[in-house]
């Protein structure tokens, strides 16, 4: 899970990292009384969106005055903003964040992750801020320090002093950064993150360290006991079919293609995606409909492929495990006949119940190929989709 | 011979009388009768399906009903804790179907895991399977065909397309293990292929992978320098965009690293023969064993 910028510095405030001064502004009025009460000669009007590279997109501007920042904020809220992230289609803007601007002298990069491979917690600290870190890796490799801490003894002095002796950075800023690192530890264990990533991490002209702007990524898995954090989502921000996948436990993932997928499992639905583009196709999305699907769960999946205007093809791709071929089979006649189906379908089916599966598609008189392997059904509905 | 699993395993399922717990359990010891007991903190004394007892913790099902291996169903907020104990009550073998489980629990798991005698396969993972020995897991018992494959995966459904292909083919399976799809894990790729290498009933190997992490490149290193026998991989993901989590908590591209273009071209450079679609597995294994008879 995502959450927004202004929810990411609420959240570094109350927990000792220090951050500019900044209030939410939902329209032009309220982003002027922001800069009357940050009171200082620069503003920055940041739009609210889950992507980052708004600065390059016109999502991020400075404000001299009050009623420059109102101006702004006029502009902002309503637009669509297109970024790197956002994809062409880009994203409305519905709030900004007005800040209180800052002298840079120095910026920084600063990321927590996740070390999958010591089973701890990796700091990544990097001189070259402000640009991706993605960037830094490729042409300044040797500029990256990495850290990786153990939870179950914690973030100790050498870890800290091992940061900031390879980074090269002046006495003065150890200082600065030492407390930072010791709270965004706590906040990695207390709140659940997958990833939390700071860039950039500025010095002013008063030699003060301060987050410029922070993502954080939340761990789903452990959102059940993440009470305050799960009320941070925001809905309007994600696909919409996403979000009504979720309500009908299923796992999906809109892509650019026409081809609509419906698997069971997570690595076959993946493998499903790669097979149909083998075969010179385009997938239309990733959906894992799970292991214990019903006859209701298939129904649901094929109401999200079918509102999909792009989808001009059905590819059903079935291993009956645990999950019986003939119920699977009801669930798709149903969910045909109850939707109305107008576009090509091909049914791969194979494991458990397979027969009376395949009878069940055959005397159903719907218009569909039943495949005989995986193959087989990419080839198929890619030709139907082409014609 | 296989791995890990055989008729000589005593398991007990921890979590025996929730739905899953009980329908697998079911399933499992009607494949092969292994099962031994069950666990269920509260319902010590009383009879389980399939009339297996009941204890109220590992330790007790281990001194009494001799358990050398452990099949966990326990939800989410609670899997930690399960898997904990019976790392504490020594269990040899154990096996992590539950999804979902906070990867900083994990962590505290892996940590312990570390320092113990247990070895963990999972979680989020279909468990592990000797064909005509022993199930321990949610796949399909009757897809499988005693034989010489052995198949090591991150995903459940994948690996029993791998199954019915090598069984259609009459390869057939010495024994199958699913690793699970989380970014943190007990067994990894390189544990499984060591088990393999030194088994003598396995003649070739499965590897399917997918997005995310590093682990298939690593174990494309260990293959290069350690495996001897011949090696067949598929890689799920080849179309995935970046960025986004596909279904499993691990399976991201982060960065431009941990593609499947980058862990198809490591394990090929291994000498792996690589299946560019998911429906040539098992034939890429046939030209993996015919090269290496040459």
């Amino acid at each position: 899970m995502d959450i927004h910028e202004y929810q990411a510095k609420a959240l570094f405030k109350q927990n000792g990292v220090p951050v500019p001064e900044g209030y939410l502004a939902t329209n032009p009025l309220e982003a002027e009384f922001a800069m009357r009460r940050l009171g200082t000669e620069i503003g920055v009007v940041k739009a609210q969106i889950h992507a980052g590279g708004r600065g390059k997109g016109g999502g991020v501007k400075l404000a001299k005055s009050p009623e420059e920042a109102a101006k702004l904020a006029k502009e902002m809220i309503g637009m669509t903003l297109v970024t790197h992230q956002t994809g062409p289609e880009g994203k409305k803007v519905h709030k900004v964040y007005v800040e209180a601007g800052s002298k840079i002298v120095k910026e920084y990069y600063l990321a927590l992750v996740l070390d999958r491979e010591t089973a701890g917690v990796g700091f990544m600290f990097s001189t070259e801020g402000g640009m991706d870190i993605e960037e830094v890796a490729e042409k300044h490799p040797e500029k990256i320090v990495y850290v990786s801490v153990d939870p179950t003894t914690g973030l100790q002095g050498h870890h800290i002093r091992t940061i900031c002796y390879k980074a090269g950075l002046p006495a003065a800023e150890h200082k600065e950064l030492a407390p930072i690192l010791k709270s965004l530890f706590k906040m990695f264990l207390k709140y659940d993150y997958s990833m939390l990533e700071i860039n950039p991490l500025i010095i002013n002209d008063q030699g003060k360290m301060f987050v410029l702007d922070g993502k954080m990524n939340f761990d789903d898995n452990a959102l059940y006991r993440q009470k305050d954090i799960e009320v941070l989502r925001d809905f309007l921000e994600e696909d919409p079919r996403e979000v009504q996948a979720s309500k009908y436990g299923l796992s999906y993932i809109g892509l650019d293609g026409n081809i609509g997928c419906l698997v069971n499992g997570a690595g076959l639905a993946m493998a499903t995606m790669d097979i149909v583009q083998f075969a010179g196709g385009t997938p239309a999305n990733f959906l894992d409909v799970g292991g214990g699907a019903t006859q209701e769960t298939v129904t649901n999946a094929f109401k999200i492929l079918l509102s999909d205007s792009k989808v001009k093809g059905i590819f059903v791709n079935i291993f009956g495990g645990i999950m019986r071929c003939d119920v699977i089979a009801n669930g798709i006649v149903a969910a045909a006949k109850e939707l109305g189906l107008r576009i090509p379908m091909v049914v791969r089916l194979e494991g458990t119940n397979v027969e009376q599966g395949k009878e069940i598609l055959k005397n159903s008189g719907l218009d569909l190929y039943a495949a005989s392997n995986m193959a087989d059904g990419a080839k198929k509905i890619v030709e139907m989709v082409k014609k | 011979m296989a791995i890990l699993v055989n008729s000589n395993t005593r398991v007990i399922t921890q979590g025996i009388t929730g739905k899953s717990g009980e329908f697998h359990t079911k399933l499992s010891h009607e494949y092969a009768p292994r099962f031994v007991g069950g666990v269920v903190p509260g319902k010590g004394g009383q009879k389980a399906i399939l009339d297996l007892p009941i204890f109220n913790t590992v330790h007790e099902a281990k001194d009494r009903a001799k358990a050398n291996a452990t099949m966990i169903f326990v939800p989410p907020p609670f899997a930690a804790d399960a898997i904990l104990e019976a790392i504490d009550a020594e269990i040899e073998l154990i096996i992590c179907i539950t999804e979902g489980i906070p990867v900083l629990d994990m962590v505290a798991v892996k940590k312990a895991l570390d320092r113990s005698k247990s070895r963990l396969i999972g979680p989020n993972c279909p468990g592990v399977i000797t064909p005509g020995q022993c199930k321990i897991g949610i796949m399909p018992g009757h897809i499988h065909k005693v034989g010489s494959a052995g198949i090591v995966s991150k995903s459940g459904t994948l690996t029993y397309e791998a199954v019915g292909q090598t069984t259609a083919m009459g390869i057939g399976q010495s024994s199958c293990v699913g690793i699970g799809g989380d970014p943190i894990i007990g067994t990894k790729y390189i544990d499984v292929l060591t088990l393999f290498e030194q088994d003598p009933q396995t003649e070739g190997i499965i590897l399917i992978g997918e997005i995310g992490g590093d682990a298939e490149i690593q174990a494309a290193k260990f293959i290069k320098e350690h495996i001897k026998k011949p090696v067949a991989a598929f890689i799920a993901g080849q179309t995935a965009p970046k960025g986004k989590r596909m279904g499993h908590a691990g399976a991201i591209v982060s960065g431009g690293s941990g593609t499947a273009a980058e862990k198809m071209a490591a394990l090929e450079e291994a000498g792996c023969v690589v299946a560019k679609s998911p429906a040539d597995i098992a034939a890429s294994l046939k030209i993996a064993m015919d090269r290496k008879r040459r």
